[in-house]
């Protein structure tokens, strides 16, 4: 056994160009402990509710991320109107499942692009930030913008997809997700990608259940929990099974991610067929008296909004659970054991979004 | 077994020099943007009644109406582009212009003098930078 020497990692680093900051203590190549420590970009967003207007706070929620943000909206907007008692339009529903699943397919194609990247196979990383550019072109044509859609408020949605427009982008997704598929193909048969995830960062299902893994990184050790089987937007009302892969290790982490991509192109059809027509929003009346958590999944796992409103236009209380968050304890256990080279990949696989976490 | 992998990369290889660029190769070629894309507020003056609705509702506190002044005034670095004002302007005199936010060295506040049409139909109005 060598000598144990406590080396940094980040929070600069080249595999992760957010701040998070990793005391990892050594013995040999081999890593004993792993301490983590956030705090880097902390922006007080969740005590802005003292100062802001319940509805505005949907753009604040909105900013909490840079990839998820359409789904941050949604939570802060799911919970001011169960507390209010708000029946939101079927249509702005299915509209909210619809945006939600681009966020999801962007956010994945971006990880996918990272890990290939991670991976060293710089060809696939452009591949598929090539397609991932297509599907922010439908967020941007639907909705206005490319990553911050600001599509969602209290009481339904802003924005209202056309019939010619949803049947032009169904037509392009046709095309994208064939070319996604031989993209997706190569992270499941390629040798490289195989040989460098494969058994790393191994965790059991019983180690994420107790850790309390979210997200792919719990799909990835074969626990089949999956936010959006709640129903909450219109998920109540389409087909769809939580995806999972139950060797636990960075490689099965990764096909979760590959395969739910093909589920949201599929749930994005389902709901553009059954989508209803009608309003997309209802005028809010009154201030939010009361307490809700809101659940629903993110790309990297589930969000828990807890909001409390006192009768005013200021809210009482806003605090948000981020998937990262809870995915930090599974990390740090998965870190420790593992080789020194690995420890990127590892950190990698949990899709980690600082921004999130820290808020 | 060897030639399979050897077909299929050839394949990609022969579309990615063949197919043409995946960019955009701006500024070769001119940016193209979405009906609905949202970008800088613009106001037209000649409308605009000064009822400071749109600086009340502004989530991030760009807007600043003078009343007095008869002046309205955007900071474009604090602006968050998400068309509230747009949507919820009694006179329809902010409209967003349909590019993206170009990038600034400093801060911009964008000043507009609003002068009502007078009884003769001459109008004042004027842009200055502060």
């Amino acid at each position: 056994m060598g000598k144990r020497t406590v080396i940094p990692f980040g929070p600069q680093h080249p595999v992760l160009p957010e701040p998070i900051h990793l005391d990892l203590a050594i013995e040999d190549e081999r890593v004993v402990e792993a301490i983590p420590s956030l705090g880097f970009v902390h922006r007080g967003l969740e005590l802005l509710v003292e100062k802001m207007d319940f509805q505005e706070m949907v753009f604040v929620a909105e900013r909490i991320c840079g990839i998820c943000s359409f789904m941050h909206g949604l939570g802060c907007s799911l919970g001011i109107e169960e507390i209010m008692g708000i029946e939101v339009p079927e249509r702005a529903r299915y509209l909210r499942t619809i945006w939600s699943e681009l966020s999801r397919i962007h956010s994945h194609l971006l990880w996918l692009g990272l890990a290939a990247d991670a991976a060293g196979f710089e060809s696939l990383f452009t591949h598929s930030w090539r397609v991932r550019e297509k599907i922010l072109d439908i967020a941007e044509e639907t909705t206005g913008g490319r990553v911050i859609f600001g599509a969602c408020k209290v009481g339904g949605t802003r924005r209202d997809i056309d019939g010619e427009t949803l049947v032009r982008v169904l037509g392009r997704m046709k095309d994208i997700e064939a070319d996604y598929r031989s993209i997706a193909a190569v992270f499941r048969d390629d040798y490289s990608m195989r040989h460098r995830f494969s058994g790393v960062g191994v965790m059991s299902r019983e180690e994420a259940r107790e850790l309390g893994a979210v997200g792919p990184t719990a799909r990835g050790s074969g626990i089949a929990r999956d936010t959006r089987e709640l129903g909450y937007a219109a998920y109540g009302g389409l087909d769809f099974e939580p995806v999972i892969e139950d060797a636990g290790d960075c490689y099965a982490r990764c096909m979760v991610r590959v395969r739910e991509v093909h589920q949201s192109f599929d749930l994005i059809r389902q709901a553009a067929a059954k989508i209803p027509g009608g309003p997309v929003e209802v005028k809010v009346k009154g201030f939010p008296e009361g307490e809700y958590f809101s659940r629903l999944e993110q790309p990297r796992g589930e969000v828990i909004y807890y909001i409390r409103g006192n009768g005013t236009k200021f809210l009482d209380r806003f605090r948000v659970r981020t998937p990262t968050f809870a995915n930090i304890g599974p990390m740090v256990k998965m870190l420790a054991g593992c080789e020194l080279a690995d420890v990127p990949v590892i950190v990698l696989s949990i899709d980690p979004c600082i921004s999130c976490a820290e808020r | 077994m060897l030639l399979l992998p050897i077909v299929k990369m050839t394949k990609t290889v022969m579309k990615s020099l063949l197919g043409g660029s995946a960019c955009k190769m701006y500024p070769l070629r001119p940016p193209t943007f979405f009906g609905g894309t949202r970008g800088p507020v613009e106001i037209d003056p000649s409308k605009c009644v000064l009822c400071g609705l749109c600086a009340k509702k502004c989530p991030a506190g760009a807007i600043a109406v003078d009343r007095e002044g008869k002046t309205w005034e955007i900071d474009r670095l604090k602006c968050i582009v998400c068309s509230l004002c747009a949507d919820i302007c009694p006179k329809k005199c902010l409209v967003l212009r349909n590019d993206y936010t170009p990038p600034v060295t400093g801060e911009t506040k964008d000043v507009f003098r609003i002068e009502p049409v007078s009884k003769e139909g001459h109008q004042d109005q004027g842009k200055s930078k502060g």
